[in-house]
């Protein structure tokens, strides 16, 4: 029995223990589930994704009818769950970063309405206040005395309505796309080492330019894509009991966005607050120094040093506040982890379908990081020291 | 006189020093003097306070209907508890909230002294609610709620919780390749998932996939899935805690003949759970906010209990007075924790360079 003295052996063994536990623990849960499923007279596997659901979908980007299958319910909530979360993050940013700079105003005022904020959005859960904001919206005057803030926007407890454009699903995709390709070539233009070395007037033309040029393509591409015997603007318009045209925001939808915004924010605010502490002194002073105003110094200087100091931490914050879009299921709001919960409560197929939410989810957060990390490894400066 | 010229001058400085910053503070005293007047004129001065005349009491005013907190305050605190035991609800509640205040205090930080305070309390809690002996009728765990249950599925999970994160994070650093590589790819795959599809799973998929044997109850397979998913969190602020330890600490207990459970209870962990101390507090306010998620898998905490307050009977309309009661109630708690992380944060970095 010599080998049972040997160290290696015993190493061995013992990773090979540990290794089966937690596969054999996988493996029965899915035996289990297997033997449960076929008790219940159901067949497991992928071919349910093919058939019809029967159930329907509240809020939905693209076309969306009961008898369409599972596998495209699921791909209208992780769109529904990719449209939340980039709108609330770009809310949640811009929000949080306007409290972080009123938090560190000289003007003690201010900077103590930034830390009421922050308190106050941070210290409730992100459910109640989904809850409460749903409940708002859902109580808003009927239709007939809808709220209108701006000409065209009307809010009432069927949603919010905005004037939108009387155009085919495919060409606003194709246009918001091509414009978004726009945008993100002129800021590689403006802020990219290659093109550092040219004229500024000229860079300042470049990234212009394609600006231009990209909005000009997405109009025109919207123009080509417009409905047959229909006007290009949608405005809405009180019809009996209910609002025509338009784009409708349902309140679920709209709780959701305030809801998680507003949390996100003050997380956010936070992770900056900490950024542009840590900015030193000295960096926004010699901007001074040089004859910067006090904006220039800012958006110049103190941003972007705090944008390179927190992008970990806010990446971080990101993949979080995408996993908290999940709080849609507490008003109804149909994201991708709703509609997987419908979907096993309709079809029975449980094991599937959490394979799916938790492939999901892994796909969803592993591209928002490694998007982040990517801009991290960019912009972040080379060689050993760190500011 | 001085002190008043005094006061003027640094009011001056603080808010209209320059033109710039004198037009900020008047838009934010002005802004600041409605909110509050809106508040005080809707919740104070054209309030209803009591429930006598019920819903028709709050018809009258213009103001908040605090009658709806006046008349179902112990629905919202004790859930569907027996009406005559709300007593034993509030004194496990009681015992809950010492032990958490008396964990806060710096002579109870030894691992041996937090754990008999926390399980003493937990014990007292679970006796008091569930009653069946001492003379008190049994209250099953189903008509538990309220507060009371926020509380329990809070100290249940950083009970079951904690031990799980140290052994996690220790397995993560294991020596012993394949170990710490399946524990990495576990803590990282649940950690990227959403706490409330762990919930969801929990409560109503794990009943699929567990032989009969070892279901147990709703509330305790939900509390297991958020124990996991709070000890996932936790390992890695301890494992953060561990890497911040010189090297030579734990070669030093290796040169003294410490063994293996000796350097890591006696070395590695006390300092690295004082290392770790600012996020482990986090992560208890956290945990403590995100308990209302099990609203949504239905359980009746006291987010749900607000929820019942007012969508039953009578005070449909009331919803803005119950959501603030709630909040009320998450923000004292959840404040106040994040307070005291912040302080010792600070005290922490005293006599750290």
């Amino acid at each position: 029995m010599a080998f049972l003295r040997n160290r290696k052996f015993l190493d061995f063994l013992l990773q090979f223990a540990f290794l089966g536990t937690v596969i054999g623990l996988i493996v029965s849960a899915v035996v289990i589930g297997r033997e449960n499923m076929a008790a219940q007279g159901l067949t497991g596997g992928f071919a349910f994704l093919e058939q019809a659901t029967g159930w329907g979908i509240s809020f939905s980007l693209v076309d969306y009818s009961i008898q369409d299958t599972y596998s495209h319910a699921l791909k209208v909530g992780i769109l529904n769950t990719l449209f939340l979360g980039v709108i609330t993050l770009t809310l949640a940013t811009i929000i949080g970063l306007t409290a972080a700079s009123a938090r560190l105003s000289s003007n003690k005022l201010l900077a103590k309405m930034g830390v009421s904020f922050v308190e106050i959005f941070r210290n409730i859960p992100l459910v109640l206040q989904a809850l409460f904001w749903y409940a708002i919206m859902s109580n808003l005057p009927k239709a007939k005395q809808a709220i209108s803030p701006f000409e065209g926007v009307f809010l009432s407890n069927r949603g919010a309505y905005f004037p939108g454009l009387n155009v085919t699903g495919g060409s606003a995709a194709i246009a918001i796309a091509l414009f978004i390709l726009a945008v993100s070539l002129a800021i590689w233009i403006a802020v990219a080492r290659r093109t550092s070395r040219m004229q500024p007037s000229r860079r300042r033309m470049m990234w212009v330019g394609t600006v231009v040029a990209g909005a000009l393509v997405s109009i025109a591409v919207l123009a080509a894509g417009r409905i047959p015997g229909t006007e290009l603007l949608s405005i809405p318009y009180l019809k009996g009991l209910n609002f025509r045209e338009g784009i409708r925001l349902t309140p679920e939808l709209m709780a959701a966005i305030v809801a998680i915004s507003l949390y996100g924010a003050a997380f956010i605010a936070e992770i900056f607050r900490a950024g542009l502490l840590s900015i030193r002194k000295g960096m926004g002073e010699a901007g001074a120094a040089l004859g910067l105003r006090p904006y220039q110094v800012f958006f110049r200087i103190r941003l972007p040093l705090a944008i390179r100091a927190v992008l970990p931490t806010l990446t971080n914050q990101y993949v979080w506040l995408m996993k908290a879009t999940t709080i849609g299921i507490a008003i109804g709001f149909n994201d991708f982890f709703m509609v997987v919960a419908v979907s096993i409560n309709q079809s029975g197929q449980t094991l599937s379908l959490i394979l799916i939410l938790i492939l999901g989810f892994w796909a969803l957060n592993l591209s928002l990081s490694a998007v982040f990390n990517w801009i991290n490894r960019r912009i972040a400066l080379k060689g050993t020291q760190n500011r | 006189m001085s002190s008043l010229t005094q006061k003027m001058e640094t009011i001056r400085n603080d808010y209209f020093s320059t033109r710039g910053n004198a037009v900020i503070s008047s838009v934010c005293i002005a802004l600041l003097l409605w909110i509050g007047w809106t508040l005080v004129d809707w919740g104070l001065l054209n309030a209803k306070f009591s429930a006598d005349e019920g819903i028709d009491g709050c018809r009258a005013v213009s103001g908040a209907c605090w009658a709806v907190i006046d008349a179902r305050a112990r629905l919202i605190f004790f859930g569907l508890y027996p009406y005559e035991e709300h007593w034993r609800s509030a004194l496990a509640c009681l015992a809950i909230i010492l032990v958490t205040v008396l964990s806060c205090i710096p002579c109870f930080w030894t691992t041996r002294r937090l754990a008999f305070l926390w399980l003493a309390g937990f014990a007292t809690f679970y006796v008091l609610m569930r009653g069946g002996v001492l003379g008190m009728t049994e209250v099953l765990e189903t008509e538990w709620g309220g507060l009371a249950l926020t509380l329990f599925i809070f100290s249940a999970v950083c009970i079951v919780g904690m031990p799980m994160a140290i052994v996690f994070a220790l397995l993560r650093r294991s020596q012993y390749t394949v170990i710490a590589t399946t524990m990495a790819l576990v803590i990282d795959g649940i950690r990227s998932l959403p706490l409330l599809s762990i919930m969801f799973t929990a409560a109503l998929v794990l009943t699929f996939v567990l032989p009969d044997w070892l279901q147990g109850d709703k509330l305790y397979r939900v509390i297991f899935g958020y124990s996991l998913f709070f000890a996932c969190y936790q390992a890695e602020i301890i494992r953060g805690g561990m890497q911040s330890l010189p090297a030579g600490q734990e070669e030093a207990a290796k040169a003294l003949g410490l063994n293996y459970f000796q350097r890591i209870s006696r070395i590695v962990l006390p300092q690295a759970f004082r290392n770790a101390l600012p996020p482990t507090i986090n992560q208890f306010v956290v945990t403590f906010k995100e308990t209302s998620l099990v609203t949504i898998v239905g359980f009746f905490d006291v987010l749900a209990s607000g929820n019942a307050a007012f969508s039953s009977g009578e005070w449909l309309t009331t919803y803005v007075e119950v959501y603030f009661f709630v909040a009320l109630i998450y923000f004292s708690f959840v404040f106040s924790l994040s307070r005291y992380g912040a302080y010792l944060e600070t005290r922490l970095r005293v006599g750290q360079h």
